[in-house]
């Protein structure tokens, strides 16, 4: 490698564009980066569907047979709740990959870039968010083989669709505030997860909320899992939806108002110390 | 050689916590040149290129690259400037080429021209053949070549390189050194901190020493070399008894007191100038009839003007909490 001479860039073209462009422009070339890595991580594609594959076996299989007040099919009960948790779940991913960049110090390379600074947070929630979709879809495959038989209209499916990437879409947001608040890899996996358990399971997406002690019904009724997953069995099954739609809608815009802001403000303060 | 400033900072301070990283630090660098600043672990260096490099702000002080204030113009001093430091900031999932092309994107290069770019820095890192491999089976060096040609994209005219050759072995670093060596013969302004003395010595015009967050000695190699003292010529005799007879042959060449360290049959003489003087120091030294065993010209490496100036190795953490002003900069322990 002696004497090599490394050639200067012809002049860097650089078009003309609004900030608003950028932000987006470098958000996708993140998310690109972000979607080109997942199949190289085996780890995670394994986690991404397989563990969504041994959920839907075991309470379909196990559990199901004891599980009652849920109808005649539980498949059909089941695949709402599964498809809430799976992308709650996922989202976790969010906070992990960021604070996997934080330690390694690629940040700072982003940061030394004349890009635009959010799209380092927006390029991987998109991403995740297509991530999401993607064991979605391998979900539904799953359902339809366990004997999922859905009977909304296609409308219905659509919104349904919608509110299952809006709540993947706001808990990547929370994930993002809980990786940027630790300060290790293992600990955005360990405070990314923890509380996830409690609010998924003490929900109405595995079991009906009725068969549960009265101190705990409260709570499972109206926490926003619940919610999700009531809404989107509304419109999967064609069920009367009521106002738990628009509850649903509330809280995931909610959490985008409250988290994205917040971990645009986290992200400056971590990063420029 | 520009007269030009290409980088300046003046009185820089940063802290946190209860940590003083910075306490007035002071550097300045020509185009085209190479600033080397040396210091050990913890003297600041890291902190002063962040905040050079727009990614910190400071808490005092001031400073410019570029012609561009770091905090007021940052957004568009960050498209004029490169960053390559000890930790090789790359993505380990993604293949070489991969990297670069994002690294393009990012720098807002459109698609063909940033997959053009990346194609040609691969090839002249010699990477061509790993591009397409992923960066996690990169061995060390690679890695870092990578990381600079990131830093690369769109030739800034200043260069940071926090620490380049940390961690590499010998070949590694040889190579690092011939990619700088070749940035700066084509105009880029480096600024190059290092615990390596040799590389400082190697790469820069102008070394800056830094300890406790200021800047406690700056100058060219020799220049720091000769605030230890200058050169000596040690001359290693074949039979002890000569050693007088030698000792009297070359007091005339010394510029301060010589002195006979009898044990290893060596006669060490303070010399001024003494790659001219040693033609004629064979010369009398054989007409007295003195046999040698060996005859070096040693110069004071930049670890003896460490040493010298802030009392303790370079390579140790600083442990006292002596002021560098109240250390100084001028130690004449060593007669000149």
């Amino acid at each position: 490698m002696s004497a090599i001479a490394i050639p200067r860039a012809t002049k860097p073209e650089v078009a003309p564009h609004s900030g608003l462009y950028w932000a987006l422009a470098d958000a996708l070339v993140l998310a690109k980066r972000r979607l080109i890595q997942i199949p190289r991580i085996p780890d995670e594609l394994i986690f991404a569907t397989i563990q969504p594959v041994m959920f839907v076996v075991l309470f379909r299989y196990v559990f199901g047979g004891a599980i009652t007040g849920a109808g005649p099919n539980y498949a059909n009960y089941l695949m709402a709740g599964i498809f809430v948790q799976t992308v709650i779940f996922g989202a976790t991913t969010t906070g992990v990959g960021l604070a996997q960049d934080l330690e390694k110090g690629l940040i700072d390379r982003f940061r030394s870039l004349p890009m635009a600074k959010s799209a380092v947070l927006t390029g991987r929630t998109i991403a995740d968010l297509v991530r999401n979709l993607f064991v979605v879809i391998v979900m539904l495959l799953v359902g339809l083989i366990v004997g999922f038989r859905p009977s909304g209209s296609p409308l219905a499916w659509l919104a349904a669709v919608g509110l299952i990437l809006l709540v993947s879409f706001a808990f990547s947001w929370i994930s993002a505030v809980i990786g940027l608040l630790v300060h290790s890899v293992e600990a955005a996996q360990s405070a990314g997860f923890v509380w996830l358990f409690p609010l998924t399971f003490a929900s109405s997406a595995f079991v009906p909320v009725a068969t549960m002690p009265t101190w705990l019904r409260g709570f499972a009724e109206h926490q926003p899992v619940s919610v999700f997953v009531d809404s989107v069995r509304a419109l999967l099954l064609g069920q009367p939806i009521g106002s738990t739609g628009w509850q649903a809608l509330a809280w995931g815009l909610g959490i985008l108002a409250i988290f994205i802001p917040l971990s645009v403000w986290m992200y400056g303060r971590r990063v420029g110390r | 050689m520009g007269a030009r400033t290409a980088i300046l900072a003046e009185g820089l301070e940063k802290r946190f916590g209860q940590t003083e990283a910075l306490r007035g630090l002071d550097l300045a660098a020509e185009e085209g040149t190479v600033l080397g600043v040396l210091g050990p672990n913890g003297a600041g260096k890291t902190t002063a290129v962040r905040i050079l490099a727009t990614l910190l702000q400071p808490d005092a002080g001031h400073a410019e690259v570029a012609g561009l204030d770091v905090v007021r113009n940052a957004d568009q001093l960050r498209s004029r400037i490169g960053l390559a430091g000890q930790y090789a900031a790359v993505d380990e999932l993604l293949t070489g080429r991969e990297n670069l092309e994002m690294f393009g994107q990012l720098y807002h290069i459109p698609g063909a021209a940033a997959r053009r770019r990346a194609a040609e820095l691969l090839e002249r890192f010699d990477l061509a053949d790993a591009a397409n491999r992923v960066v996690k089976t990169y061995s060390g060096g690679m890695r870092r070549r990578l990381d600079l040609a990131g830093s690369l994209i769109v030739s800034p005219p200043v260069l940071f390189l926090d620490e380049p050759t940390t961690g590499l072995d010998p070949r590694g670093r040889t190579e690092m050194w011939d990619v700088i060596a070749n940035l700066v013969a084509d105009g880029t302004t480096v600024l190059l901190t290092t615990q390596y003395l040799e590389e400082a010595d190697l790469l820069a015009n102008q070394i800056a020493v830094v300890d406790h967050g200021r800047v406690i000695a700056r100058g060219t190699s020799d220049e720091l070399k000769a605030q230890v003292g200058g050169e000596r010529l040690e001359v290693t005799v074949a039979r002890g008894s000569d050693l007088d007879a030698a000792a009297r042959a070359l007091s005339p060449y010394a510029s301060s007191d010589l002195r006979v360290d009898s044990m290893h049959r060596r006669v060490i003489v303070p010399v001024t100038e003494g790659a001219r003087l040693l033609a004629a120091v064979v010369r009398d030294l054989d007409v007295a009839g003195v046999q040698l065993d060996d005859l070096a010209l040693r110069r004071p490496t930049l670890d003896d003007v460490f040493l010298t100036l802030t009392g303790h190795a370079a390579e140790e953490t600083p442990a006292d909490e002596s002021t560098p002003a109240s250390r100084g900069g001028r130690n004449e322990r060593v007669p000149a």
